[in-house]
């Protein structure tokens, strides 16, 4: 019975951000007028989804007490390199996509060599790889267009055996395949342990550098899957920046949603999932009740700042005012 | 044995080590290069009006890193740049289309707002401890969100004031643009206040450790939110004189400042962890950003060329001295 | 022990130097198995500096280190604990956000198709626990949630667990209660039966002499004796760890205060939480009044809530007979008030560390020196420089980080920063917690000297001889409430423990006892 206890301790976040979405999501779907069919659940992922793969790369760095402000445009530089080879025969096909995703693990790895082994903050390192990610995605594609595999486009943005949407079953098979062997490693714990105090672990002899390094390159590689899925989406890729910045602000905002601490050490990428459907939901109510789209942008900016807000509840129950002090 | 203090010849030299920061001094190292590189490009590179324009729009910048200095001096950013100084642009230009009165209270106004901003801001990070990054990430959005309701989406058309455009384009010294005078006049201001003020001692003293510095009775809260609320104040200013400089406010017009403000700060030698920098070194990053897109834009480099070399040039330089102590 | 036999673990003409200081200078030192060593020394002396080499965590500059016979040398901590070296260090290496198997076995965990085997852990993390006689520790805990004793006793549940060959503890004792010294003590001496290598650094006499077998002093970065435990006089062993003849360690025993002049501090059923019950005192002008009791009963938490610092303190405060509610050290800082606070760990709550000197020093009292808000140098020069010499503080100059000073300057800088507030009452938190003898005495006249001139202070101690030679009265918390007053003579180190100790029969009752 105790040991449940603990569980909860440990995964509280995850679980607060669980329920917030399954509250979000219930309320869009009860006033939705086609209401909970195949069609609105998959709309939903399929919007979801990307933010979701940029959110689960956020998390692993942030987990280590970094931050990656470059994922927007490992992002878009994917997204601009797919629409280029992921196209032709089902052969050239899986080529491009194999290229695609190690396009998005070598710009991790950059971010990962620079500040691990230049020890540069890591801020300013991202927002530095960041503009060359972009100026590469601008050679590739100065205007928007390329095309891309249509029948893979279409299996993977649409329903798999009419029962659930493609989109979903990728992301729970890339959390299966890649979050959950991390977190359960040796180098995934170290990556929290690096995390949550950096002195402590390199006493405890943790493999710090090897940690970083891994959290920083599978960054990347799942920002190139999200890349690759925007193709799938659009068909074509465009290098822009907006975009970019957009989904670099917003995968923080998912994270901090999803119960991840920005100081690193605690918190999952499936919180961080649960924090990006949230957050992609908002503008789905929006929608939903009605509210004209000029005023969409204010009241995502004010949810978000009262999502915000509510982890000063906390505070309330903090008794000894050292402990606001990290 | 060691001494209480230190022997009279020594003194001077620590004092030299206490103001020579080797951060500034590459910083500056590299404004020369720069300067040197352009040369070679051009020889009007060099010239008095080129030096004179740079700075000019170095000036808009300036104020902006000047704000982002005092938050990342305290161990916070503040990401509510870009669009607060759309704020400060939109509010005090429209404020003009209310007659004279209108006129008189534009560039205030514009600040007001800017400063209004801040202290949510600081609210947020000093009373509710929310992580500053996260609080103003948000603060950007709702901001946002207001200009597209207040232009309605469309590009604002109000014009600036007589007295924004003064500021921004005019001539109180002969040849020295206001924009720089007004810089200048910023920076004394937060020199003094940095180094001979309690509230600047405090800003250090809470970027080192909050937890020491709220023990020793310090107001930590209302320092931290007077800091956020001066950032706001001082990014809508940079939009009211942006603002001047165009005649009129643009959308999405602070975009472009938020990443070099960061970058111009940290590349001057204050530690984005907090608790450390100085402002000769602000103003060392700010005129070397301000050159580096001035070079890369007059060799008509290509966008995807420029960002690409923005992005290496700030790591190269970051390599060379923004590098953190081997921990061994 | 077979005198012949080659040494364990063997140091020979060890050197480092941080910057201009020698931490250590050809030092050598020389441990055998099944016998418990004791390092003593000054802070400063290059006691925590050896053992990091020892384990790894740092490189020496010269010198070399045998293990059984074979030069070694550590590029980490890691291969340091591969050899069989397992170090228990002052500064806790746990990581407070994973639980404590995960911590146990932080660097070589269980493992299973790649991944770590979470069963496996828990059941070996318990027998680590178990042997550490720390049983009522539950693995899956969250470090971040254990107070600091019970984190302690996991960090030598991790040493344990990598079956070291020499075991090194680095005042690992000083945040554990008295019952848990004494099961660390029986764990180490089965250690030291089952062939171990044991290395123990403490500032705690009493504790020494109850564990060593064999004493190592540390001076100034040399091993200047070894001897067999027993065979040196207290006094000599002080006296070479600091190199110069002293006579007492500590001043004269204060006089009696008399009872009859208005208290200065006054509290009347403070409570917090369920850490503080009903609490009552009252402190004189000129009074030392210190606080006894085991570990973690409130003494802490008691100055803190005075001080402002929690939340949600019920009770009433007087300063100078008026009821005063103090919001934050802010207010408690204040002239109205005049409190100060010396805290916990002077390294996170009482100095910024990378700032100088000087801007520590004055960080409390910057009001005096600064007329609406612009600092005047020159007073601020002056008072830092009669502070300096007032407290005898040693740096090479006021522009040096802070954290460059020696632990014992440090502490002077954080109480000399209190001082130019001019307070008028006076809290320490343990301030004598990893401190060197000399330093210590230097504390111990000059809270003497504020007392006879008027100043109140409230004093948590966790050394009881600290309690019986520097104060007046001793209250003596359990469990969050004062149990027992001993005053004058009446305070005596039996009182002491038994007054902590006491649950009995009384454990209802909230009378406290009275010995004179």
């Amino acid at each position: 019975m105790k040991d449940w206890r603990y569980i909860i301790r440990e995964q509280r976040g995850t679980l607060i951000a669980m329920a917030l979405f399954v509250a979000m999501f219930a309320i869009y779907v009860t006033n939705h007028p086609a209401g909970f069919t195949l069609n609105v659940v998959t709309t939903a992922s399929n919007k979801g989804v990307l933010l979701a793969f940029i959110a689960m790369a956020q998390t692993l760095v942030v987990v280590t007490a970094g931050i990656d402000l470059s994922l927007g445009m490992i992002f878009v530089l994917t997204n601009c390199l797919a629409s280029w080879l992921v196209t032709g025969s089902p052969l050239e096909t899986a080529f491009g996509v194999a290229a695609v995703l190690a396009a998005g693990l070598a710009c991790g790895m950059l971010n990962g060599l620079i500040v691990i082994f230049g020890r540069l903050q890591p801020i300013v390192t991202t927002i530095a790889t960041g503009a060359i990610f972009f100026g590469m995605a601008l050679l590739l594609r100065p205007v928007p267009g390329g095309e891309v595999n249509q029948d893979l486009a279409d299996a993977l943005t649409g329903k798999l055996a009419d029962k659930v949407p493609a989109s979903l079953v990728v992301l729970i098979a890339v959390v299966l395949v890649v979050w959950m062997p991390f977190r359960r490693s040796l180098t995934g714990r170290a990556a929290y342990a690096t995390g949550s105090s950096e002195a402590a672990a390199y006493m405890s002899g943790v493999a710090i550098r090897k940690a970083r390094f891994v959290a920083y390159s599978l960054a990347g590689l799942l920002a190139g899957i999200g890349g690759l899925f925007l193709t799938f989406f659009t068909y074509s890729g465009e290098a822009s920046a907006a975009n970019g910045n957009t989904y670099t602000l917003y995968s923080i905002a998912a994270v901090v949603l999803g119960g991840v601490s920005l100081f690193g050490g605690i918190g999952s990428a499936i919180g961080a999932i649960f924090g990006a459907f949230a957050f992609r939901t908002i503008g789905d109510l929006l929608f939903v009740f009605d509210l004209e789209p000029l005023w969409q942008p204010l009241f995502q900016g004010v949810v978000l700042l009262l999502a915000v807000c509510l982890g000063a509840f906390r505070l309330l129950q903090i008794r000894n005012r050292l402990d606001y002090f990290g | 044995m060691e001494t209480n203090e230190a022997q009279p010849a020594a003194r001077p030299l620590i004092f030299l080590a206490r103001w020579f920061d080797p951060s500034v001094a590459i910083a500056f190292g590299c404004i020369i290069v720069l300067l040197f590189l352009g040369s070679l490009y051009s020889p009007s590179f060099l010239s008095p009006e080129y030096l004179l324009q740079q700075l000019k729009v170095a000036s808009f910048l300036g104020v902006i890193a000047t704000g982002m200095m005092l938050v990342i001096l305290l161990g916070q950013i503040d990401l509510s740049v870009p669009w607060v100084v759309a704020l400060g642009g939109m509010m005090s230009s429209a404020i003009v289309g209310w007659g004279p009165v209108g006129h008189a209270l534009a560039i205030p106004f514009g600040i007001s707002c800017g400063i209004a901003i801040g202290l949510l801001n600081g609210i947020g990070v000093a009373y509710l401890r929310i992580p500053s990054m996260i609080i103003t990430l948000a603060m950007n959005a709702v901001v946002q969100g207001l200009m597209v309701v207040h232009t309605g989406g469309f590009s604002p058309q109000d014009s600036a004031s007589a007295a924004m455009r003064f500021l921004a384009t005019g001539f109180i010294v002969p040849n020295l643009p206001n924009a720089v005078l007004v810089w200048a006049l910023i920076g004394a201001l937060t020199i003094f206040a940095l180094n001979r003020t309690t509230f600047g001692r405090a800003i250090y003293a809470i970027g080192n450790s909050e937890r020491a510095a709220y023990l020793s009775g310090a107001p930590t809260q209302r320092v931290v939110m007077a800091t956020f609320a001066i950032s706001g104040g001082l990014s809508a200013f940079a939009g009211v004189l942006l603002a001047g400089y165009a005649s009129k406010a643009a959308q999405a017009m602070g975009d472009p400042y938020l990443l070099p403000a960061i970058a111009a700060v940290v590349l001057g030698g204050t530690s984005i962890l907090g608790g450390r920098g100085t402002y000769l070194g602000t103003v060392a990053g700010v005129i070397l950003i301000t050159l580096l897109q001035s070079i890369l834009s007059v060799m008509q480099i290509a966008e995807a060329g420029r960002q690409i070399i923005y992005g290496v040039v700030i790591i190269a330089m970051m390599l060379l001295y923004g590098r953190e102590r081997l921990r061994r | 022990m077979d005198a012949l036999a080659t040494p364990l673990f063997e140091m020979d003409g060890i050197s480092k130097r941080y910057g201009g200081v020698h931490a250590l200078r050809d030092a050598a030192l020389s441990v055998e198995g099944g016998r418990i060593h004791a390092i003593l020394g000054e802070n400063g002396a290059g006691k925590s500096t050896l053992i990091k080499i020892i384990a790894g965590v740092v490189a020496a500059d010269s010198g070399r280190m045998m293990l059984e016979g074979r030069e070694v040398t550590f590029a980490s901590p890691s291969q340091a604990s591969r050899a069989g070296i397992a170090c228990v260090f002052q500064e806790l290496s746990l990581v407070p956000d994973l639980t404590v198997a995960d911590n146990i076995f932080i660097s070589d965990p269980p493992r299973r198709y790649g991944l770590i085997d979470r069963a496996a852990q828990r059941r070996m993390a318990e027998a680590a626990l178990a042997r550490a006689g720390a049983s009522d520790i539950h693995p899956m805990a969250q470090i971040r949630d254990l107070p600091l004793s019970r984190r302690q006793m996991v960090e030598i549940a991790k040493a344990l667990a990598r079956n070291p060959r020499i075991l090194i503890l680095d005042e690992a004792t000083s945040a554990l209660t008295q019952s848990d010294v004494t099961k660390v003590f029986d764990v180490l001496k089965r250690l030291r039966q089952e062939g171990l290598a044991l290395l123990y650094i403490s500032h705690r006499m009493q504790e020494i002499a109850k564990l060593a077998d064999i004493c190592t002093v540390f001076r100034n970065g040399r091993n200047v004796a070894t001897y067999e435990a027993g065979t040196k006089s207290d006094n000599e062993v002080v006296e070479l760890m600091i190199g110069r003849e002293y006579r007492h360690v500590f001043p004269p025993k204060p006089r009696p205060v008399p009872a009859n002049q208005n208290p200065v501090l006054e509290i009347a059923n403070l409570s917090w939480s369920d850490r503080l019950r009903n609490v009552s005192l009252s402190v004189q002008a000129g009074e030392v009044v210190g606080l006894g009791g085991l570990d973690g009963q409130g003494q802490r938490e008691l100055l803190l809530a005075l001080f402002g610092v929690l939340r949600g303190v019920t009770g009433g405060l007087r300063i100078d007979g008026k009821a005063v509610t103090i919001a934050g050290p802010r207010s408690a800082k204040a002239p109205r008030v005049g409190m100060a606070l010396i805290p916990e760990d002077r390294k996170t709550e009482g100095l910024m560390l990378p700032m100088s000197v000087r801007d520590n020093l004055s960080f409390a009292a910057l009001a005096r020196v600064s007329k609406a808000g612009v600092i005047d140098f020159g007073a601020e020069r002056r008072l830092i420089a009669e502070m300096m010499s007032l407290l005898a503080i040693r740096a090479s100059s006021i522009d040096a980080p802070v954290g460059s000073l020696s632990g014992g300057n440090q502490q002077k800088v954080v109480i000399a920063k209190w001082l130019m507030v001019t307070p008028r009452i006076i809290l320490l938190n343990d301030p004598t917690r990893g401190i060197d003898v000399g330093t210590k005495q230097e504390l111990y006249k000059l809270l003497r000297r504020l007392a006879e001139s008027g100043v109140a202070i409230i004093f948590y101690s966790t050394d009881y001889d600290e309690l019986i030679n520097c104060c007046n009265r001793v209250l003596v918390l359990y469990d969050g409430s004062v149990i027992s007053e001993l005053e004058g003579e009446g305070i005596t180190d039996r009182a002491l423990v038994a007054s902590a100790l006491s649950i009995g029969a009384d454990k209802g009752s909230q009378a406290p006892a009275v010995a004179r």
